[in-house]
């Protein structure tokens, strides 16, 4: 399903290369819970973003779902990110001005699908995070865990095969971090791949595989 | 992404930044105000002189003595003076089968008194067939009589000014005025000619032709004007003039022709020069809008740097968040251009209150091309920022916020 082969990442900055990523070979299969842990600056960030294809490897290839996706162009990209992958934030990125439903509904409206199709599938989405009675919330109305929640909804609004979240938890008090993790791991049993980015071992040591990087490399 | 849903969008966003969008939509409006204001004084006074030359009289033909440089002839030679015209010529002229009347006219200027008062006014030397040809209208009594226009009589039509100088609340008609040493008896009073161009006829004493000769002591003539049959006829009567001038001066057609048409269009192509001008300059306070929109965009786009990596995270394409941005500043420009429309036309109802005289009015196309051009600006200004956003990489965009 997710299948990297010797991806490096370089930054450059000034004079400097930073080797964010150094030959990463991995492969995820459809369905798999995959936590990834490791030190602050070994690339974690990195290699959510490249399997997430909002970055480009500097060398390597990508097979998503057998294809692959080394080469495409921007917009294909775009397309192939919008139907197959959710990505979940620290920060939770809510558009302010816009309500829960609203925020939900972004990825349908960019996929140009039917208004009624996009209602019906946004009170379901609410439902199943438990926040029905929030839909006209704005952002600012709601707590860490509740943003977390829209954030989730919206990520998983176009049922894509993969979810991707970086400490999702980050941001949030221990209690709602687990409810969090165990709605991430509710729509992994519904056969959604999930990756997920985390400092906290214990959490990390839910998933049922655990990647520990450090320097660009995954030493285990 | 559906249309509806681009616009939606947009206007979710514009709404959510009320101080932003009120900005824009004062620098719209006031360019678009001002345009519209200018173009619509300067479409009126067009059409305003044009009316004025047009009540002159109709197919009125005016013939100089002497050719101007702007006939393209020759200028005349060193020692040629032109020919005078004369009353001869003007007979002659009426013998051409396109020319309806003929009106010889000669100027001059002297002390008019009457009862110890007097005034030095301008006399105009003339017959009958001027008032056909200069559309003038009698207040009391009538206007000179046809008779020969070699022949002087002592009898005078008189302006409304001159009459209220001379005679104030008393009776004018039939009385005496002496004009340098001769004296006329009052015939006609003219009727009030309001503001016209040219001559101010309220300010006029009309005499006799050959009464004004006497008075000014010449044999020439200042002028002749003729009222073409038609106005077809115009050209074919302007042909016609020359060659009886021609015949006449020794083969020599040294008058100037200045025809009424060519008159009404020259002004009508000077004024929609001078009104195109200020609108453009105008115009230039929308290309400040325009850099203002482009500004006010720059720096929500900026502001909204997580908001578009967001996007671009969720599946937005380059294409779709320029179209978001690019109705954005549609929405504002159009909004900004419609106000300014309203606050023109105020402003244009309320100087037609205060010069109920003067008709205003902006013409369609001047709508239309405010209204084009406000939107057109906006959008222009607003590729740079929807540009700059639909470029920006989305992890970058992500961890600022
Ligand atoms: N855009 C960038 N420009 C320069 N260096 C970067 C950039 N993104 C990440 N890096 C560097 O790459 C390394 C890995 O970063 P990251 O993947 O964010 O680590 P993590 O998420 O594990 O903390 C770090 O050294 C970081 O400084
Ligand atoms: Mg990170």
């Amino acid at each position: 399903m997710i299948q990297l082969e010797n991806i490096h990442r370089y930054f450059q900055v000034g004079e400097q290369t930073v080797h964010a990523l150094n030959g990463i070979d991995l492969k995820i299969d459809a369905g798999e819970y995959v936590s990834v842990m490791g030190p602050s600056g070994s690339g974690k960030s990195t290699l959510l973003n490249i399997i997430a294809l909002l970055d480009r490897p500097s060398s390597g290839r990508y097979l998503l779902n057998c294809r692959d996706v080394t080469e495409l162009d921007d917009n294909t990209l775009a397309n192939i990110r919008r139907d197959n992958i959710g990505f979940v934030f620290q920060f939770f990125h809510l558009i302010p001005r816009l309500t829960a439903a609203e925020n939900i509904e972004m990825p349908m409206i960019l996929a140009g699908i039917d208004p009624r199709e996009r209602r019906h599938r946004v009170s379901q989405a609410l439902a199943a995070v438990g926040l029905s009675d929030r839909a006209k919330h704005r952002p600012d109305q709601l707590s860490g865990g509740q943003r977390q929640r829209v954030a989730i909804a919206r990520a998983t609004i176009m049922r894509p095969g993969v979810l991707l979240a970086d400490e999702p938890t980050g941001n949030l008090d221990r209690a709602s971090g687990i409810s969090i993790m165990q709605l991430l791991e509710e729509l992994n049993r519904r056969n959604m791949t999930l990756i997920v980015i985390t400092h906290d071992r214990e959490l990390g040591s839910r998933a049922s595989r655990s990647l520990q990087m450090l320097d660009g490399e995954i030493v285990l | 992404m559906r249309s509806i849903d681009v616009l939606h969008q947009a206007a979710r966003a514009v709404a959510s930044q009320p101080l932003r969008a009120l900005l824009i939509l004062l620098a719209m409006s006031i360019g678009v105000t001002s345009v519209s204001v200018l173009t619509a004084l300067g479409e009126s006074a067009c059409r305003y002189i044009v009316h004025e030359f047009e009540a002159l009289g109709t197919h009125l033909l005016i013939v100089l003595p002497g050719r101007t440089e702007t006939t393209g002839g020759q200028p005349p030679l060193f020692g040629e003076t032109p020919r005078d015209l004369t009353l001869d010529d003007a007979a002659a002229l009426l013998k051409s089968r396109f020319i309806e009347a003929v009106a010889p006219i000669n100027i001059g200027s002297a002390p008019v008194s009457t009862g110890g008062l007097e005034r030095k006014t301008n006399i105009i030397g003339s017959t009958a067939a001027l008032q056909q040809v200069r559309h003038l209208s009698i207040a009391q009594g009538r206007f000179l009589p046809r008779m020969e226009a070699d022949q002087s009589a002592p009898v005078c039509v008189i302006g409304q000014t001159i009459r209220e100088e001379l005679f104030g609340r008393r009776q004018a008609l039939g009385k005496w005025l002496r004009i340098n040493d001769r004296r006329f008896r009052v015939i006609g009073i003219l009727a009030s000619e309001g503001q016209s161009i040219g001559v101010d006829f309220d300010e006029l004493v009309i005499v006799p032709v050959a009464s004004a000769q006497a008075l000014f002591d010449t044999s020439s003539l200042f002028r002749i004007l003729l009222q073409a049959k038609s106005k077809r006829a115009m050209y074919a009567a302007v042909d016609d003039i020359r060659s009886i001038i021609r015949s006449r001066h020794e083969g020599e057609d040294d008058v100037t022709i200045i025809t009424q048409d060519s008159v009404v269009s020259t002004f009508d192509n000077i004024l929609t020069a001078l009104t195109l001008t200020v609108a453009s300059i105008a115009g230039i306070s929308l290309a400040v809008a325009g850099v203002l929109v482009m500004n006010v965009m720059l720096v929500s786009v900026a502001q909204r740097s997580s908001e578009i990596g967001l996007l671009k995270a969720l599946g937005a394409t380059r294409v779709q968040l320029c179209w978001l941005f690019l109705t954005e500043a549609a929405l504002l420009s159009v909004a900004g251009a419609l106000t300014g429309l309203l606050l023109g036309q105020a402003a244009i109802g309320v100087l037609q209150l205060l010069y109920p005289g003067f008709p205003l009015a902006l013409p369609d196309w001047a709508l239309f091309a405010a209204l084009a051009v406000a939107t057109g600006t906006g959008l222009l200004f607003g590729v740079i920022p929807a540009l700059i956003a639909a470029g920006k990489d989305p992890i970058q965009a992500l961890a600022r916020h």
